[in-house]
């Protein structure tokens, strides 16, 4: 009978199991749904300001942004890399963090030095046991972050890139696709690339209040800092999707393993009682 | 029939204002600005303030900003607002903290950080207190 009662005990502790994985799987998916409206939220801003930063590339000011032109060499590369504060969200960070470790890798074989921007916690904790060398973090962000805590991280990277330090900056994140698919995505942001070039029609220019370069600088800042943000959301939207995947198979499983455990449980009923009887029987017999 | 344009407010986290209006207020750098359709292309940074807009059908709606960049287009109009209180040496402040939290060594910034926090603060509050003084008077 000990067998019995161990087997129920197990039982019981693995149903607790499947509570919390349960539990966990819709607070999973009702955040999931919040984050994806969040991410709606912020495409207008992305977009406005890309739009603009295309005019104002087709304007033929006398300021061009050191953001936007190509460096020759390339000595040191920066890394933003967006992780998940919280883990139990399946592969997420793991494939991520392949990804970036990946160019990395690349990078270092031609002999190019690698400064990283760690936001998320697990992506801290990841490039801080990694070789390479974290310049600033940020962590905690929440499940609605504001642009505001992303700021000083960031900036630092960009300071990076004025003086010099670096010559061109990565951001790595989680595209979410929809809710079964979430890849890793490499996406270069400075020099930023691709915003531009149709073909000119006109000769004009914008009228600068009060000069072209601190609205120029301004506006630039703005479009990385949104870039990174919109990151950030997509990175949420997805870890709540990969945590919902993640806890739905875990629930599955603790089912199937609650039904095994059953059976064996049975079984070692019906022996017990099995035995018991032969036991009565074969008293009965000898008396 | 007034000449019309759109006007997009947007900010990083969400969208504010979409629609067609005849006139756009601005609080910009240097003054505060009037807009209409078939301005000269025009870009430049916007302080704290209200943003006014008078829509086709004649009303006025006003929104408040903490600051930003401004862009007119002959029939387009955007405002890309800030939601975070911005001014250069804050950013400075951020940016220190971000990197000491990296470097795990945080102490002496402090007084520094409190001190541009706490001007941005000021001039936002003074900002929005202006718009709702406004705001009263035309009722």
């Amino acid at each position: 009978m000990a067998g019995a009662k161990e087997i129920r005990s197990k039982i019981s502790s693995v149903k607790n199991t499947q509570k919390i994985t349960k539990a966990m799987e819709m607070v999973a998916a009702s955040k999931m749904r919040k984050a994806q409206e969040r991410m709606k939220a912020a495409r207008p801003y992305a977009e406005k300001i890309r739009n603009v930063l295309a005019h104002l590339a087709q304007a033929h000011s006398e300021y061009k942004h050191s953001y936007l032109s190509e460096r020759e060499e390339v000595k040191r590369v920066g890394y933003i890399v967006v992780s998940s504060d919280r883990g139990l969200c399946g592969g997420l960070n793991t494939n991520m963090f392949k990804a970036a470790v990946l160019q990395m890798a690349e990078w270092d074989e031609k002999g190019v030095e690698v400064d990283v921007c760690a936001i998320g916690k697990k992506s801290i904790s990841f490039f801080s046991r990694f070789k390479a060398k974290v310049i600033s973090e940020a962590s905690q962000l929440g499940d609605t972050p504001s642009l505001e805590e992303l700021i000083g991280a960031v900036k630092v990277m960009l300071d990076a890139y004025d003086e010099g330090k670096i010559d061109r900056l990565y951001l790595v994140y989680n595209e979410f696709v929809n809710t079964m698919t979430q890849t890793p995505r490499v996406h270069q942001l400075i020099p930023a690339s691709g915003i531009v070039d149709k073909e000119l029609t006109h000769h004009w220019d914008y009228i600068y209040e009060p000069d072209s370069k601190p609205v120029i600088d301004g506006l630039m800042l703005r479009f990385i800092e949104s870039q990174v943000y919109s990151g950030v959301i997509e990175n949420i939207a997805s870890e709540m999707s990969a945590r919902m995947l993640a806890m739905k198979s875990a629930t599955d499983n603790a089912g199937d393993i609650i039904k095994e455990l059953q059976t064996i449980y049975n079984k070692a009923r019906q022996a017990s009682i099995t035995q018991e009887i032969s036991e009565i029987v074969s008293g009965a017999a000898a008396v | 029939m007034a000449m019309t344009m759109h006007v997009d407010i947007v900010s990083a986290e969400v969208e504010i204002y979409s629609g067609t209006v005849t006139e756009v207020y601005v609080p910009a750098e240097m003054g505060e600005v009037g807009i209409m359709a078939h301005h000269a292309p025009l870009i430049t940074k916007m302080k704290p303030g209200e943003v006014r807009v008078v829509t086709d059908g004649g009303s006025t709606e006003s929104f408040f900003v903490s600051g930003g960049i401004l862009e007119v287009q002959p029939h387009v109009v955007t405002i890309l607002s800030d939601t975070a209180l911005r001014a250069a040496d804050l950013d400075e402040a951020a940016a220190l903290e971000a990197k000491a939290r990296a470097e795990a060594a945080m102490s002496d910034k402090k007084t520094d950080y409190d001190y541009a926090h706490a001007k941005a603060e000021l001039i936002e509050a003074v900002a929005q207190l202006e718009t709702i003084n406004k705001l009263r008077k035309r009722k």
